[in-house]
């Protein structure tokens, strides 16, 4: 059930040589948790997004494993490193086999 | 009331219930802490775990975790069905070994952060959330 997902990153689009700086993720997703019934007491099947990377000219800055006890609309912060200039890479794996991606660019100066 | 033996029965039986149900999910956070430091000794230098004292909503409760140096960081919710939440895996570009989300919580209870070293030890911390609507949507 890969509708609606849409995927938001905060980068900036520029840093000083030599600093680190502050990425804030955010995809819209259910995040169905498989613990949920319906009206009918059926339980609602899982469906989540269970991991989710981020890479920076191909090297790993955080690779997340995500249970079921993360909340509707998955957000990460976390702090990067950037040596150089170039494209950081953002990737959400669904557990129905959908990958979502989204890259930003960003210049040292 | 009169305490009959019907009584006093169900009582026992209730009480043994109400004693086996948070054991269980002990075990379960026992064995996923266990699966995650191999039963290594855990210190408690080292990290930090950020969490609200009282959580409104347990749906989406803000927690943020910071270890430095740290390889990886393993969440756990020791009162959720399931006591796994999340690893971060922090690779060579991460500037500090940090990170921030949003998780839920089924009740009150303790969230317990435990990092791995590079030189393979272990530290741990916990904080107690109270939660006043759980996010298991039971």
């Amino acid at each position: 059930m890969a509708e609606n997902v849409k995927p938001r990153v905060r980068v900036p689009r520029e840093v000083a040589a030599g600093e680190t700086i502050t990425i804030k993720t955010l995809i819209s997703h259910k995040m169905e948790s498989g613990q949920r019934k319906d009206g009918d007491g059926n339980v609602i099947p899982r469906s989540i997004i269970n991991r989710f990377t981020c890479t920076f000219n191909g090297e790993t800055v955080i690779d997340v494993q995500m249970e079921p006890a993360i909340s509707t609309n998955p957000f990460f912060e976390f702090d990067a490193a950037v040596p150089e200039s170039g494209t950081f890479e953002f990737t959400w794996y669904d557990d129905d086999g959908d990958v979502y991606t989204e890259t930003k660019e960003i210049a040292v100066s | 009331m009169k305490l009959t033996r019907r009584h006093t029965l169900m009582l026992a039986a209730g009480s043994a219930v109400a004693a086996l149900l948070p054991m269980r999910a002990a075990a379960a956070a026992e064995e996923a802490i266990a699966a995650f430091t191999g039963g290594a000794d855990v210190g408690s230098e080292g990290i930090t775990l950020t969490a609200p004292e009282i959580a409104e909503n347990g749906n989406t409760v803000p927690i943020s975790v910071s270890a430095p140096g740290a390889e990886a960081i393993i969440i756990i919710a020791a009162g959720n069905p399931e006591p796994g939440v999340a690893t971060f895996n922090f690779g060579p570009l991460a500037a500090a070994q940090a990170g921030s989300t949003r998780i839920r919580l089924a009740g009150t209870q303790d969230v317990v952060a435990i990092a791995r070293m590079p030189d393979g030890s272990f530290v741990q911390a916990s904080r107690e959330v109270k939660v006043t609507i759980g996010g298991c949507g039971g």
